[in-house]
C-alpha cells in the first residue's frame, strides 16, 4: 500500500492529520515531557501513574508508560478509568455499556494522576474523569494529557501535554486510530 | 286497535320477502311482499292504514331473543346498570324476555324482592324482565330459600349463579322440592374446593401468567353429579354457563341415558380463549373462566347439536373500578346483551354451525321453553304472539362499550368488528328498539 | 427499555448487557471508598411494596441510593396503600408526585404490568420487584449473574450461560422466581431442569422450554448448578406434600446430595432459607453455596436495571 499523502482527501472524505509514524513520534515527544515536566526520574519525584480514559485513552496510556520507562527507566504504573456513570449527557443518547475501571496497584492516593485521552474537545469528559477519580481517592495533583486538541471547548480545563493541536470545525469529526481496536495508527478527520 | 306491519322481511331467512301484519300484539298475517302499497298512507284518512310501519329492507325476522341469564344489578349496584338502562340494552340487543339473576342486594331470596324486580320490569316495559329466584338463602347454600313463595310470585327460574350450589344434599332437596313447582333449578357449576383462589382456566396460560389454576373438572365434576341427582330424583336441571369440553361430554352422556337436563353456553365462551389474559386486564376476567380453542370448538359443536340447548348472556355489568385494576382484585363478568347475536352470528352462523332457524332455537325458543316462558320463542304464525327480533345479517359494526346502553361498558370485544345488527325488536306487537335506538 | 416487568421474552443480548453493566459496576465499585456514583442524580425512585420484603426492599433502596436517586420507600403499613386506596390511584399519585421510577412489589400476579399500563403516559418506568406466582425478574437477573462469575472463574464479560445445565428445585408452582429464572436462563442458552412433587408443578409445565424430574438425586451429578426455591408452610396445610420430614427426604439438599453434585456446581437460594428442610445448615454455609454472593450481586443487579431504564435519552414506548 502506498503511503498515504498526509493532509490529502480520500474517497471517504477522510483526510489524514497524523500518519502511523506522526503517532509514534508524537507519543514519544508527550513521553519527553512527561519525565520533564514531572520530573519523574529525580530522586525527590513524585508517584506518578497514567489513567487512560476507555477506550483509546486507555491503550494511549500504556504507550506513553512503555516510552517512559524506555527513556527514563522509571516503569510508571498504569490503570483505566471509566467515567460514563460520571457523564452529564447519558440521557441525550441510548444506553451507554460500562467501561473498565482498573486502578493500578496501590491506587491513586497522594499520586500525581496523569490523565490521559485521545481527543481533547467539550472538556466534558475530563470533568467526568476529575469526578470519577475523586470518588477512587485523593491525589496528589491531577494533569491531562491528549494526543489531539481540537478546540471547542465548554469547560474551563485546558490540557498540560498535547500531541498536536488541530483546528476544526465543530461539525468536523476527529478520529484516532489505534492498531489496538482499528488496525492501524493514524489520526483522521472526517 | 293497535296494528303494526313489518314490511319486506324473511321470517327464518327463508323463502320470498314477506308483509307481517301485527294487530294488538298478535301476529295477524303474512304476506307477500307487495312494494307497491304505500304504507305511509294517512291513517286518519285510510282506517286500514296501520298505525306503525317497519321496513324491514330484506332483513331476518326471528322470535324474540330470551336470555336465561342477565344480570341487571338492580337492586343493589344501580351505579353499573338499573332494570331501565339493562332493559333497554335488552331491547337493543333483540330481546324480548331476560332473567334477571338473584345475586342483587338484597339478595332475591324472597317474593319482596322478586315483586320488585318483576314490577320494575313492567313499568319500564321494554323487555319482559322476570327475575330468578335464589336457590338457598343469601346465597349461602345452607338453607333452601322460600322457593314455592317465590314461585307463586311468579318465579319461573332459581339459582345461586355466582355461586354453586355445592352441598349435594342440599343441591338433592332443591331438584326434589323444585319438581312440585314446575320451575327449573339453573346451577352455577363450580366445586368450590378446587377452585379456591382460582383466577384463570388451568392450563398452559394460567401457569405462565403465575394466575391460579380453575380447573375444568371443577364444572365437569359438579354437572355429572347434579346430572345423576337430578335422574335419581327425576327433577329437571338446567346448567348455567357451560364452558368446558369436558362438560359437554358429561351432558352428551347424561342425555343419552334421559336426563332432563339443559344447558347453556355464552357467547364470550363461544369465542374468546384463555389467550386473551396475557395483557392482564381484567376486562377477560369471568367466571367460569375463558379456556381454551379446544374448549370452545367443543361449545361451538355441542351448540350446533343440540347437546347444549341455548346461548345465555351471563351479561355481568360492572363498575370501573371494580374492573380497572389488578387482575385478582377485579370481578369477573362480561357485558352480552348488545353483543350476544354478533357473537352467535360470528361463531356458529358464519362458520356453518347453524343456520337462522337455529339461530331461533338457540337464541330464543329454547331458553323459552327451558324456563316454561309461553308466549316467547313462538313459531312466527298468525295468531302467535308477536314477540319477534328483526336482524340485517349483512350489516356489520364495530365494538364501542361506551355506546351501550348499560350503564357499565365492560366489554371483552371493544374495538372487534362483528356481523349482522338488531333492526327492530317487537315486544307484544310494539317496536321497543329500532335502528339502534328505543322509539320515543 | 423503558420497563423491567419480566424475563420472558427478553432478548438475550439485553440480559447479557445488563449482566455486564452489573458486572462493571460491581468491579468499579469494589474497594472504593465513596460508594456513590452520580449517575442518576436528579431522579426519582419510588419503591412500593404490598407484601413484606425486607431483602429485595432494601437491595433496591441501596441500589438506588449508590446511584444518586432521591430514593422513596411507600410500604403497605402506614400509608394509603393500607387504606384502601386502588393500585391504580396510588401508582397515579406517585407518577404525579414525580416519580422516575416506580419499583413494586404486590401480591397480584400481573400487577406491573397493569402499573406500566396505567402509567404509559406519564413517562414513568416500572420495576417488577417480584407480582403474586407471577415473576421477579431482578431476582432472575442476580442469579444469573452469580452463576456467570462462579462458573466463568474470572471476567465474563459478554458470555451467557450456553450449555450450562441448572436444576431448580422445590416450590415451582407458587414460585415468581422459579418462572423469571425458566425464561431467562433458557434465554442464556442454559438447559433448566425443574425438580418438585408433581403437586408442586404448574398445569400446564409441558410447554416450558424445560425438563421435569421428580428425581433429585438422578439430577445432581449432570448439574452445573442447584437452585433451591423457598417452600412456605401454608403449602403444607394445604395438601401440597404430606410433612417437611417427607419433602425434606425428597428434595432437600443435604451433605449427601452435595456429594453428588460435580465439583464445580454452584448452590443458589434465593431466601429467606428454611434450613434443615429445603436446605442442610452446613449446605448453606459451604463454600459451594453462592447465598451470601446472591445477596451482594443483587444491589449490583439493580443498580443496572436502573441505570439501563433511567440513564438514557426518553423512548417513545
Amino acid at each position: 500500500m502506498a503511503p498515504r499523502q498526509r493532509g490529502a482527501t480520500d474517497p471517504a472524505g477522510e483526510r489524514e492529520l497524523l500518519s502511523a509514524g506522526d503517532v509514534a513520534r508524537t507519543v514519544a515527544r508527550m513521553a519527553h515531557q512527561i519525565i520533564e515536566k514531572t520530573a519523574l526520574d529525580a530522586p525527590s519525584a513524585p508517584a506518578v501513574v497514567l489513567m487512560g480514559i476507555p477506550t483509546r485513552g486507555a491503550p494511549l496510556a500504556r504507550r506513553l508508560a512503555d516510552r517512559i520507562r524506555d527513556f527514563s527507566g522509571v516503569a510508571v504504573p498504569t490503570g483505566t478509568l471509566d467515567v460514563t456513570l460520571y457523564r452529564d449527557d447519558l440521557r441525550r443518547g441510548p444506553t451507554r455499556p460500562l467501561e473498565t475501571t482498573k486502578l493500578p496497584a496501590g491506587g491513586v492516593d497522594d499520586r500525581l494522576v496523569v490523565l490521559v485521552d485521545d481527543v481533547l474537545f467539550s472538556g466534558r469528559t475530563i470533568r467526568a474523569a476529575l469526578d470519577a477519580l475523586r470518588d477512587h481517592g485523593r491525589p496528589r495533583a491531577v494533569q491531562l494529557a491528549v494526543l489531539v486538541d481540537r478546540g471547542h471547548r465548554e469547560l474551563p480545563i485546558r490540557a498540560d501535554y498535547v500531541g498536536k493541536n488541530v483546528p476544526t470545525a465543530r461539525s468536523e469529526e476527529v478520529h484516532v486510530l489505534l492498531e489496538e481496536f482499528d488496525q492501524r495508527d493514524g489520526v483522521v478527520l472526517r | 286497535m293497535n296494528t303494526l306491519v313489518l314490511k319486506g322481511v324473511r321470517p327464518y331467512g327463508e323463502g320470498p320477502l314477506s308483509d307481517v301484519l301485527i294487530r294488538d300484539g298478535v301476529i295477524a298475517g303474512i304476506t307477500s311482499h307487495d312494494p307497491n302499497t304505500d304504507p305511509h298512507t294517512d291513517p286518519h284518512t285510510d282506517p286500514n292504514t296501520p298505525d306503525t310501519v317497519v321496513d324491514g329492507n330484506g332483513a331476518i325476522l326471528l322470535p324474540g331473543f330470551v336470555d336465561l341469564h342477565t344480570h341487571l344489578r338492580e337492586p343493589g349496584r344501580e351505579d353499573t346498570e338499573t332494570i331501565e338502562s339493562g332493559s333497554t340494552a335488552a331491547a337493543l340487543g333483540g330481546y324480548t324476555a331476560v332473567f334477571a339473576m338473584a345475586n342483587t342486594d338484597p339478595v332475591t331470596d324472597n317474593a319482596v324482592v322478586v315483586e320488585h324486580v318483576a314490577r320494575r320490569g313492567r313499568e319500564v316495559g321494554l323487555v319482559d324482565v322476570h327475575p330468578v329466584g335464589a336457590v338457598t338463602v343469601g346465597l349461602r347454600g345452607e338453607q333452601l330459600a322460600e322457593l314455592g313463595t317465590m314461585a307463586r310470585a311468579g318465579v319461573r327460574v332459581f339459582s345461586d349463579d355466582g355461586h354453586c350450589v355445592h352441598d349435594p344434599l342440599i343441591m338433592r332437596r332443591a331438584l326434589e322440592y323444585s319438581k312440585a313447582l314446575d320451575v327449573v333449578v339453573a346451577q352455577h357449576a363450580e366445586e368450590p374446593r378446587l377452585t379456591a383462589g382460582a383466577q384463570a382456566h388451568e392450563g398452559a396460560n394460567a401457569a405462565r401468567l403465575g394466575l391460579q389454576g380453575w380447573p375444568a373438572a371443577a364444572e365437569e365434576a359438579v354437572v355429572a353429579r347434579d346430572c345423576l341427582l337430578a335422574r335419581q330424583v327425576g327433577a329437571r336441571l338446567h346448567v348455567c354457563h357451560v364452558s368446558a369440553a369436558g362438560t359437554a361430554d358429561v351432558l352428551e352422556w347424561a342425555k343419552a341415558r334421559g336426563t332432563a337436563v339443559s344447558a347453556e353456553v355464552t357467547p364470550h365462551h363461544l369465542l374468546l380463549t384463555d389467550d386473551r389474559l396475557a395483557t392482564y386486564d381484567p376486562v377477560n376476567k369471568v367466571n367460569p373462566p375463558l379456556r381454551t380453542a379446544a374448549d370452545v370448538e367443543r361449545l361451538r359443536q355441542a351448540l350446533a347439536d343440540g347437546v347444549v340447548d341455548c346461548v345465555a348472556t351471563d351479561h355481568a355489568p360492572h363498575a370501573p373500578q371494580d374492573k380497572d385494576t389488578e387482575w385478582s382484585a377485579a370481578r369477573p363478568g362480561m357485558l352480552g346483551l348488545q353483543t350476544a347475536l354478533s357473537v352467535v352470528v360470528k361463531t356458529m352462523v358464519e362458520t356453518g354451525l347453524l343456520d337462522w332457524r337455529g339461530v331461533a332455537r338457540v337464541l330464543s325458543e329454547r331458553p323459552a321453553e327451558i324456563a316454561g316462558l309461553p308466549d316467547h320463542g313462538r313459531p312466527i304464525a298468525v295468531g302467535e304472539p308477536a314477540n319477534l327480533t328483526l336482524v340485517d345479517p349483512a350489516a356489520t359494526w364495530v365494538v364501542r362499550g361506551a355506546d351501550f346502553a348499560s350503564i357499565a361498558a365492560n366489554t371483552p370485544f371493544e374495538g372487534m368488528e362483528l356481523p349482522a345488527r338488531v333492526v327492530a325488536t317487537v315486544l307484544r306487537g310494539r317496536v321497543t328498539a329500532a335502528a339502534g335506538r328505543i322509539p320515543a | 427499555m423503558r420497563h423491567l416487568l419480566g424475563t420472558e421474552g427478553i432478548d438475550p443480548a439485553d440480559a447479557v448487557a445488563i449482566l455486564d453493566t452489573a458486572a462493571g459496576l460491581k468491579q468499579s465499585l469494589e474497594g472504593r471508598e465513596v460508594r456513590k456514583l452520580p449517575t442518576l442524580r436528579g431522579r426519582t425512585v419510588i419503591t412500593m411494596f404490598y407484601e413484606n420484603s425486607t431483602r429485595t426492599r432494601v437491595s433496591f433502596e441501596i441500589a438506588g441510593k449508590w446511584m444518586s436517586a432521591d430514593v422513596v420507600n411507600v410500604s403497605s403499613s402506614g400509608s394509603s396503600v393500607s387504606k384502601g386506596e386502588s393500585l391504580r390511584d396510588t401508582a397515579l399519585t406517585l407518577a404525579a408526585a414525580g416519580a422516575d421510577c416506580v419499583v413494586v412489589r404486590h401480591p397480584a400476579s400481573g400487577a406491573a404490568h397493569r402499573l406500566a399500563g396505567w402509567l404509559k403516559d406519564v413517562g414513568t418506568s416500572v420495576v417488577n420487584a417480584g407480582d403474586g406466582m407471577h415473576e421477579h425478574p431482578t431476582q432472575a437477573l442476580l442469579d444469573a449473574a452469580t452463576l456467570r462469575e462462579r462458573l466463568a472463574g474470572g471476567d465474563a464479560t459478554g458470555q451467557d450461560l450456553r450449555d450450562r445445565r441448572i436444576a431448580i428445585v422445590g416450590d415451582v408452582l407458587h414460585s415468581r422466581v422459579a418462572r423469571s429464572n425458566v425464561h431467562l436462563l433458557t434465554a442464556l442458552g442454559a438447559h433448566v431442569t425443574l425438580v418438585a412433587p408433581p403437586t408442586l408443578l404448574p398445569t400446564g409445565v409441558g410447554a416450558w422450554p424445560v425438563t421435569v424430574s421428580h428425581d433429585l438425586d438422578a439430577e445432581l451429578p449432570s448439574q452445573d448448578a442447584v437452585m433451591l426455591l423457598r417452600v412456605q408452610a401454608e403449602r403444607m396445610h394445604g395438601g401440597f406434600f404430606p410433612s417437611a420430614r417427607e419433602y425434606s427426604i425428597a428434595y432437600g439438599l443435604n451433605e449427601r446430595r452435595l456429594g453428588l453434585l460435580p465439583e464445580h456446581a454452584v448452590v443458589l437460594h434465593p431466601g429467606p432459607m428454611l434450613r434443615g428442610m429445603e436446605i442442610a445448615s452446613s449446605v448453606a454455609d459451604s463454600p459451594r453455596a453462592a447465598i451470601t454472593e446472591q445477596v451482594r450481586n443483587g444491589v449490583h443487579v439493580r443498580m443496572a436495571v436502573l441505570y439501563h431504564l433511567l440513564a438514557h435519552e426518553e423512548e417513545n414506548a
